[in-house]
């Protein structure tokens, strides 16, 4: 987490030059400037990282978006693409000489084909929004971040976004079929097919998740599936965290692929009880979450056998939802875990490390650790079909001292989930806010690999520069004083 | 490893420093595949062996000259498998081919293909650096996805040492159903069907029939076939059908005509051209044996919205695979140049210029 900066330090000569350059083609509604009018731009979720962007433009059309960035390409400006701004690795901040670009104005849902299973959209479009459109055709986009009704499907691109069903579903990156935009220079591009594949490298693969720095997405085809005829889901409560985490093995270890399969340990479960009233086993040492679905015969069995593997894994209490609005109530605390954390805590700060699912016990058992060695409360809502977990730091940003701490004990976990053979993000993105741990997590020559594969996309370096991945001489300084005693730089660097 | 991959570094660098191009191999089962390559070949398989496997993580860690049969077999011990059903075409393939040629089998439709099974890779590239992207871990967005990248590159980015994959149980049950129908009708079908929740895991349409092969619980099956109708078969003889489909040993695959693998979104019309086929995929899959000039294929399978391959026999003087729009081929020149600037690995496999 960085320091907040109150007052930007922006070039006002050169934010003159570039919006009059933007106002050639575009109104004065769509290039903001004045401090009143950027300020609502300053951060995206990552709201402990703020800063105004010089110029914002808000585009309407496709051959607007061409212009500002050939505009910007020409004049050297660096170029900030943003979705709906809910993303928490600060993927979307702002910088003081770059225009931010919003395509919150791409909002239209451009074609339908419910036989072909697709859906056109632009980058604007809620993701949400997609599988609302689809219901009619009994059909539904399967991605679902917990953040589903605002984020957008541009950001989901960027982020290469999850959510609580992919285990069996997949990624943003395996249900998008092809993405349509512009590259840096305003050259337009076009990655994929409504094919199953494409002749040469799987350049789609590569642009999903690249967060921002590789191209700016104008039009996505996404995939459609089939709404399952039913779903339910099992809530299962545990007297021991890890004896849970050794549940969700068994039940993987039996064939069953679970189409949700989330992990609430108690402070996390007493937490949102008080928001939510979802029905939470409040003395558990951990519940889980177990869905199924398919066809009415299918989930019946699959939740008879589901539950008979809980049972003899030590499940003290088992509960099956009985209709679609108990499954949504079993589901609504997890999904309100994050909001419950801002009732009870002035700040809360979300991890997004994935490990190997046998390594939870270790992971968890440094994590109680690390709260007392900060002197933080720490609960952890977990997606533990993929081992994606998501501890939450409540902290109180008003104390300097917490702060700092808070991000040390961030650093000190995604350390951890990288030395037990996992990764530092799962879903939420680099961005600002995990640079350094890409340091941790990747040695010299990829990270050379990945500034080259950045230039070839955008030679300049003009595309959302400065998040997702360091540059070396970053990495040397943050190694240097990674040495000096496991601690994370802060106040004294300046983070972007 | 370390020894495999630091030999396979040395002879990289030493081919780099002299431009001798190198022809990386496995077990040679998909030589025919991709453009000629020539130079000296470096043999993937004295890097093998299956590294990490728990089923319970439904993740299995094998290095790239590991032959595909021994790796399928040790997720068979324990009801698991390769999801997207890669294709061996002969008994010696390794998983390191398989990712580079990035071919998937009947299950690729409603499973995804082998670019969405790949969680990481350890490649050494075309300067002898040993790279490690991705890993062992379901979700992952850290740095670029290069191991998808390195999926279906055909071996000119790098050379496979070692890959992550995920695995998923086998199904509890499967059966196929046989149904006589028009192509046009039979495309139509597919695509409808994979709009509705049943349980189809592959389709395949030859000369009339349409064959449906459902994959689920016993339940999930009798529900699904007495929808769709006809009768469903278990068997031996409903799996060799499927493994010929897989395997091209499949007597449509038989015969010497020039092959074309055209790639067309599912719903795409019969495609006008002459010849026979073999439709997979709900209709995003044609394989064509035509004696139709390559000019022409490619013509309808780019209105189609899709690509053609020449994948076995015809005249290669027109590019192996569809040619790309100059921005593409612009990346994909660039892309060569990150990990391969000397142009060593597999030169002219992929594309003339990479």
């Amino acid at each position: 987490m960085g320091e907040a900066l109150p007052v930007a330090q922006i070039n006002l000569e050169r934010q003159r030059a570039v919006v009059a350059a933007l106002r050639e083609f575009l109104s004065a509604e769509e290039v903001l400037w004045r401090e009143e009018e950027t300020r609502p731009y300053e951060c995206d979720g990552l709201t402990a990282y703020r800063h105004l962007p010089m110029v914002v433009a808000l585009p309407a059309s496709e051959a607007q978006v061409q212009r500002i960035l050939k505009t910007c390409h020409a004049m050297g400006v660096p170029v900030v693409p943003r979705g709906a701004g809910t993303g928490l690795s600060g993927g979307a901040l702002p910088l003081g000489d770059g225009v931010l670009l919003s395509m919150a104005k791409f909002m239209r849902v451009v074609r339908i084909d419910p036989i072909a299973r697709i859906a056109v959209v632009q980058p604007g479009v809620r993701n949400a929004a997609i599988s609302d459109v689809a219901a009619q055709f009994g059909l539904y986009y399967a991605p679902d971040p917990s953040s589903q009704i605002a984020c957008s499907i541009g950001g989901n691109v960027a982020e290469n976004s999850g959510g609580v069903h992919c285990l069996k579903y997949g990624l943003t990156v395996h249900n998008v079929l092809a993405v349509r935009g512009y590259a840096a220079d305003g050259e337009p591009v076009a990655f994929g097919s409504e094919a199953l594949d494409s002749a040469g490298y799987d350049l789609l693969a590569l642009v999903i998740g690249s967060e921002g720095l590789l191209t700016v997405v104008t039009e996505v085809t996404v995939k459609l599936l089939p709404k399952p005829q039913l779903a339910r889901v099992i809530m299962a409560s545990f007297d021991d965290v890890e004896r849970a985490g050794n549940a969700v093995a068994a039940v993987i270890a039996n064939g069953i692929v679970p189409a949700g399969l989330e992990m609430m340990d108690k402070p996390a479960t007493r937490a949102v009880e008080e928001f939510v009233h979802a029905g939470y086993d409040l003395e558990a040492a951990a519940i889980l979450l177990c869905e199924s679905d398919g066809s009415p015969d299918e989930v019946e069995d699959e939740i008879a056998r589901m539950t008979r593997v809980l049972e003899s894994s030590g499940a003290t209490r088992i509960s099956v939802s009985k209709n679609e609005s108990e499954r949504l109530r079993f589901w609504s605390g997890r999904k309100a875990a994050f909001g419950a954390m801002g009732r009870i805590s002035p700040d809360y700060y979300c991890m997004d490390g994935t490990i190997p699912r046998k390594r939870l016990g270790e992971v968890l058992n440094f994590i109680a650790q690390m709260e007392g060695k900060y002197g933080l409360r720490c609960p952890n809502v977990f997606h533990a079909g993929d081992g994606n977990l998501h501890p939450l730091i409540l902290f109180d940003a008003n104390d300097p001292g917490q702060l700092a701490r808070t991000e040390q004990f961030a650093a000190e976990v995604l350390q951890k989930c990288v030395e037990v053979g996992g990764t530092i993000t799962g879903e939420h993105g680099v961005g600002v806010e995990k640079i350094d741990q890409m340091c941790v997590q990747f040695g010299r020559d990829e990270l050379e690999v990945f500034q080259a594969v950045k230039r070839v996309f955008d030679p300049k370096g003009l595309l959302n520069p400065g998040k997702a991945v360091p540059t070396l001489s970053r990495c040397a300084e943050f190694g240097r004083m990674h040495v000096r005693g496991g601690k994370l730089p802060h106040a004294e660097l300046p983070r972007f | 490893m370390a020894a495999a991959a630091e030999e396979f570094a040395a002879r990289i660098r030493d081919a780099a420093q002299n431009r001798r191009p190198l022809r990386v191999r496995g077990g040679g089962t998909k030589d025919f595949y991709g453009g000629a390559s020539s130079g000296e070949i470096l043999d993937t398989r004295g890097c093998a062996g299956i590294v990490a496997y728990e089923p319970s993580e439904l993740v299995v860690t094998a290095r790239g000259g590991t032959p595909l049969a021994e790796l399928e077999a040790a997720l068979g011990a324990n009801g698991q498998m390769l999801a997207f059903e890669p294709p061996h075409f002969g008994a010696a393939a390794t998983l390191g081919g398989c990712i580079a040629a990035g071919l998937s089998g009947p299950r690729r439709a409603s499973a995804g293909a082998v670019r969405d099974f790949v969680l990481g890779t350890r490649i050494v590239d075309g300067q002898g650096r040993l790279l490690s992207f991705g890993g062992q871990v379901m979700k992952n967005v850290a740095g670029y996805d290069v191991s998808r990248l390195i999926a279906g590159s055909l071996g000119t980015l790098g050379v496979i040492v070692e890959a992550s994959l995920k695995v998923l149980p086998k199904p509890a049950a499967e059966c196929t159903l046989r149904l006589e129908m028009p192509e046009g009708r039979a495309i139509e079908a597919m695509n409808r069907w994979a709009g509705q929740p049943l349980p189809v895991s592959a389709t395949a349409w030859q000369s009339g029939v349409l064959a449906v092969r459902l994959s689920g619980s016993a339940s999930a099956l009798r529900e699904a076939a007495a929808r769709l109708g006809g009768e469903c078969s278990e068997g031996a003889a409903m799996q060799a059908f499927w493994e010929g489909i897989r395997e091209h040993t499949d007597p449509f695959y038989c015969a010497a005509d020039p092959l074309w693998r055209v790639s067309v979104p599912s719903l795409a019309a019969p495609l006008a051209l002459p010849g026979a086929q073999t439709i997979e995929w709900n209709g995003g899959l044609r394989w064509l044996k035509t004696s139709a000039a390559a000019q022409q294929v490619r013509e309808a399978a780019h209105k189609a919205g899709g690509h053609a391959t020449i994948f076995r026999g015809s005249d290669r003087s027109a590019g192996v695979f569809s040619p790309l729009s100059p921005t593409l081929a612009r990346l994909h020149r660039d892309l060569k140049a990150v990990f391969d600037p000397a142009g060593v690995l597999n030169p002219g496999r992929l594309y003339a210029e990479g």
